[in-house]
């Protein structure tokens, strides 16, 4: 379970997270929405610990994220970038198995790219893009390798950063349904952040809404559309007028 | 405040921002430092620096030194023939490629071939969260891109230094033989003789510093460049003129040191 209590963090003036509280349950699905520039990335970075919150705990699984052993807790997750944050001086395959090719998790080189090559076919990526580079992929193919090296050492917890973005309708069903499948396959915990209302409806269990730094509303996936909260509201319907200000 | 104290206060705080540069510049060579000696290690990433610092940087680094010491050979040439020196080339030729141009302008090339490579390499991986993937599968930064590269440099560039004197003396002897008429065994001998340990051995300790130097400005602007395109513009360029000023500092300094020993 991931529980946020309180959580604040500012860059210079701009307060970013003013007191966010979230709990997430083992095994579910929470995605987080809200406007660009409302602190889903930053929130999504201080579970991770790649930023430090001003104030606030963060616990997964009753331990705090400050303590511990930091490459024990790293182990548990795994992390689908906006842009898919590939290796451009690493193949294909050597991308998927990072992991796995050093650290405490380090396999043999022959024993890491069939576990490489495997994940690249369960994103429905054929064994032939193991040996390219980055570059010479297309961006849906490359979010593919990047949700293939998310999952390469089974995490127990997996983050999606805006997964959908940059991709085609098709492509972006493709990788919602991918997600969805794994994650439920896996048994992991997932927390995604997005603003692409298919993905929300397609991957989540439960939607937290964060406006203002901190969650407006919480709840089940299916009570979203009946939800009586006008932040959430003027969000999903895409609505210009309401409490959430549009800038012209 | 009284204006005329204006450009005083405008002065002080410009040292003081020099000077915390500087500590920031300090804190991370020495974080650097501390990660060289602890495990994990990454010899592979090790290997692909010292390919990509060392030998990738021969042809530039032989060819500067071959020119610079042919230019300086018809330099001391001219200058010498005003007091009926010209003898004296061999010797100038060495001591000037060995003590200082070899290691300044080594150190230049790299400031402005490796240093601005790896400060937008790094940079262009911080700007698309490249860095933060390596944190999350539980990579240190700074010792998987850092540490190669700086151990990297103070092991290749002393080296470079070493063939960088070489080619410059062999530029210099080439133009003596070839268009001055010096006696080619007379001209290596005076070399040879002129040459002490102590020449080489500052040469290759400024190949050392300048190489430390190079790399770390490299690093320590990729890694704390600002967002986007132009966040890597100002990074590389900031790398390379950090670097550059260091350099010619530090060479002064150790100069100095070696003059006194």
């Amino acid at each position: 379970m991931i529980v946020m209590q309180d959580v604040h963090k500012r860059f210079g003036p701009n307060r970013v997270l003013r007191g966010m509280s979230l709990e997430i349950a083992r095994g579910s699905s929470m995605v987080i929405i809200g406007g660009s520039g409302t602190g889903k990335s930053v929130a999504l970075k201080c579970v991770l610990g790649l930023i430090r919150p001003d104030a606030g705990r963060i616990l997964v699984d009753g331990q705090d994220i400050r303590t511990g052993d930091r490459d024990a807790f790293l182990a548990r997750f795994g992390m689908l970038f906006q842009g898919a944050a590939l290796f451009d001086s690493l193949s294909v395959w050597q991308n998927v198995a990072f992991r796995l090719l050093r650290g405490s998790l380090k396999r043999p080189v022959d024993e890491a790219r069939a576990i490489a090559i495997e994940k690249l076919r369960r994103v429905g990526l054929k064994p032939e893009v193991a040996d390219r580079f980055p570059s010479e992929l297309s961006g849906g193919m490359q979010k593919r390798v990047g949700l293939a090296r998310a999952i390469a050492a089974e995490p127990e917890i997996i983050f999606f950063d805006e997964p959908t973005t940059g991709l085609d309708p098709i492509m972006a069903g493709v990788i919602n349904d991918l997600i969805r499948e794994i994650v439920v396959e896996m048994g992991a915990t997932a927390m995604t952040i997005t603003h692409d209302m298919s993905s929300v409806r397609a991957i989540a269990d439960r939607v937290a809404m964060l406006h203002d730094g901190v969650i407006q509303w919480t709840g089940p996936v299916a009570g979203m559309d009946a939800a009586d909260d006008p932040y959430l509201s003027q969000f999903i319907n895409g609505r210009a007028d309401g409490p959430i200000e549009a800038v012209r | 405040m009284n204006p005329a104290a204006r450009p005083l206060a405008h002065i002080g705080r410009m040292a003081i921002a020099l000077l915390a540069a500087l500590g920031r510049v300090a804190i991370f060579a020495g974080t650097a430092a501390g990660h060289m000696l602890r495990p994990p290690f990454y010899p592979r990433e090790l290997g692909h620096a010292l390919l990509h610092v060392g030998w990738l940087s021969l042809p530039v680094v032989g060819l500067t030194a071959l020119f610079t010491g042919g230019a300086l050979a018809l330099q001391i040439y001219a200058g010498g023939a005003r007091f009926n020196a010209e003898a004296v080339v061999p010797q100038i030729v060495a001591i000037g490629m060995v003590r200082e141009l070899g290691p300044v302008l080594v150190g230049l090339m790299i400031a402005a071939r490796v240093t601005s490579s790896i400060a937008a390499e790094i940079a262009t991986m911080k700007v698309t969260e490249q860095i933060d993937a390596l944190v999350t599968l539980s990579t240190h930064p700074m010792k998987y891109l850092v540490v190669p590269r700086v151990i990297a440099g103070l092991l290749t560039v002393p080296v470079l230094v070493g063939v960088g004197d070489v080619i410059g003396i062999f530029g210099g002897y080439a133009v003596a033989v070839q268009n001055l008429g010096f006696n080619p065994a007379a001209y290596l001998a005076n070399t040879v003789d002129f040459l002490e340990p102590r020449d080489i051995l500052s040469s290759l300790a400024k190949g050392c510093a300048f190489g430390g130097i190079a790399t770390v400005m490299g690093c320590y602007f990729g890694m704390n460049s600002g967002r986007g395109a132009q966040g890597v513009g100002r990074a590389t360029k900031s790398s390379v003129e950090a670097a550059a000023v260091l350099i010619l500092a530090a060479n002064f300094v150790l100069t100095g040191v070696f003059f006194s020993l």
